[in-house]
């Protein structure tokens, strides 16, 4: 078996993969190996051809291909060896990989450090709540796969769509297939308010005058060879309301129900997991609970924004040299970052190091006049804040200090009422 | 006189605006929370754009498509017609991110450009 040592193994040629790459090169690491599974660097990127990425990160308005051939160009000239069309097998808690593609047969990747860029994957109909009742005929896709089958592969997965779920790529296939020429009869979302931005329930469901079904959902998929119709019917408190139901006719039901971050190998490999990321929990240079391997993006967590995942790559690539150069000792002491009082989700777990921290957080609901409340000190108000975008909050190393004693920081969101002062 | 209903995109509050439209004239917003929403309205009212990403057929087999974006927003009523403008074109390879591919399309002054390249052997 052919037998790779390298400084860095990145597992994962999207957005992240990409970023951790390019920054550990920049920095001066000599022999960085990026494995991807497809025949091309960029990832999802290129399925994604609308705009509205990279306004964070470049100040433009680029759209995905656009944005990933930026780093696919800087990945190339930079002497990091890629190996595509390869399939990583196994992940060891020593980091060492097995990978197999058909130039080299089976082999193995000895890193001296590892991130994992692997990225999410998409729910299916059977991964939400009970799953969908009803028979399973032809015409049921994910958004993102009919994403692809529109925008690369040139094939129209149907004529007559109802999409279930209101995120963005929801939002924005119905936009597409409109365009197409397709009709888009309903989006059906389970939420009392949009899954997604509003820029694109503007855009993307105004504009063509698609039916956006709040509180609603889908009880019964119709159809023996192929999808026909769907029942739909209202909620209350999660719970189907009796004698709302009503059918929808479609000849494609495509479901936007969510992403989750794909972890199978970083499981093999004994990383420590976090129930409410889904992704392994991570400290503040990205790394897992297993020394020298790191995480970046969304397999950490489901990002909004690939601005965000750029950023989050380019940490870890950080993180991976500090640990290769033995600057990343691990303290006596750390802090446990906890979830409060509204608060869905924080990354990172853990805060180990002396340095300034950035908290990325998901509150629970929509909410008006808040106050984002870290620890002891940390206080920031907002006037709005939705469950769609990232928070980002940026800690001092004295918004830190005392935490290390007690050993944890909670953090949490609390509606700011007018006369009740801090 | 008319009223307009506009939502505004421009921050998570999403502002439901009433637009009083006079004469060719904004002559009232209502529901505004801040003063861009005023301009937004005004703007969404008398000339929304947006700007146009889609596809083109190429002759390559093994990458059938070239994504394409617009240049610069296009009034948003001659969005369907810039697409069917783009379905009646075909492009092949080597072709360069930035590429013009449609020049000035329906006399808009905005070009439909090339969102990736393409390599002749890809």
């Amino acid at each position: 078996m052919i037998t790779k040592e390298v400084d860095l193994a990145i597992i994962g040629a999207g957005p992240a993969g990409m970023a951790a790459a390019v920054k550990a090169k920049e920095l001066g690491l000599e022999r960085v190996i990026v494995l991807e599974r497809a025949e091309a660097p960029g990832g999802l990127l290129h399925q994604c051809i609308h705009n509205g990425f990279g306004l964070h990160y470049f100040n433009e308005d680029l759209t995905g291909p656009e944005y990933g051939e930026r780093f696919i160009k800087k990945l190339s000239a930079m002497n990091i060896e890629l190996a595509l069309d390869t399939m990583v097998t196994h992940l060891y808690p020593d980091r060492s990989i097995i990978a197999v593609n058909s130039e080299w047969g089976e082999f193995k990747v000895l890193p001296g450090a590892t991130i994992l860029a692997m990225g999410c994957r998409e729910k299916t109909r059977f991964q939400i709540g009970l799953g969908i009742p009803g028979s399973r005929p032809a015409g049921i896709f994910t958004a993102g796969l009919a994403q692809r089958l529109v925008n690369v592969d040139g094939y129209m997965p149907g004529t007559e769509f109802v999409i279930l779920g209101s995120g963005d790529v929801g939002m924005i296939m119905a936009r597409r297939l409109c365009l197409e020429g397709a009709k888009v009869n309903a989006v059906v979302e389970f939420m009392p308010y949009v899954g997604g931005l509003i820029r694109n329930e503007v855009q993307c469901l105004h504009d063509f005058q698609i039916p956006l079904l709040l509180e609603h959902t889908i009880s019964e998929i119709y159809g023996r060879d192929r999808i026909e119709g769907v029942k739909v019917a209202k909620v209350d408190k999660g719970e189907i309301v009796e004698g709302t139901e009503r059918s929808i006719s479609c000849d494609c039901l495509l479901l936007s129900v969510g992403l989750i971050p794909e972890n199978e190998l970083s499981i093999e490999a004994g990383v420590q997991m976090c129930e409410e990321t889904g992704g392994p929990m991570v400290d503040e240079y990205l790394q897992t609970s297993v020394d020298g391997i790191f995480a970046a993006g969304n397999v950490v967590q489901v990002h909004d924004l690939v601005d965000n995942v750029t950023l989050d790559g380019e940490r870890a690539g950080e993180g991976a040299i500090k640990y290769i150069d033995g600057k990343l000792k691990k303290g006596p002491r750390e802090i446990k970052v906890l979830v409060g009082e509204n608060i869905n989700r924080v990354t990172p777990q853990k805060i180990v190091g002396p340095e300034e921290v950035e908290l990325l957080l998901r509150i629970r609901q929509p909410m008006e006049n808040v106050e984002l409340a870290i620890g002891e000190h940390f206080r920031k108000k907002y006037r709005v804040l939705t469950p769609t975008e990232i928070v980002k909050a940026v800690l001092k190393p004295s918004d830190l200090a005392e935490h290390f004693e007690s050993g944890e920081i909670k953090v949490s969101c609390r509606s700011r009422k007018k006369g009740a002062g801090q | 006189m008319s009223v307009k209903e506009v939502i505004c995109i421009l921050c998570p509050f999403g502002c439901k605006l009433e637009v009083n439209v006079g004469g060719g004239e904004v002559t009232e917003v209502k529901g505004n929370r801040c003063k861009e929403g005023i301009e937004y309205a005004r703007h969404e009212v008398f000339s929304p754009e947006r700007v146009l990403t889609t596809t083109m057929r190429t002759l390559n087999p093994k990458a059938p498509l070239l994504p394409v974006r617009s240049d610069k927003p296009l009034p948003k009523g001659k969005l369907e017609e810039s697409m069917g403008v783009i379905a009646k074109h075909t492009v092949s390879a080597p072709i360069q991110l930035g590429d013009v591919i449609v020049s000035n399309i329906l006399n808009t002054g905005v070009n439909i450009v090339a969102s990736r390249s393409m390599a002749k052997k890809s």
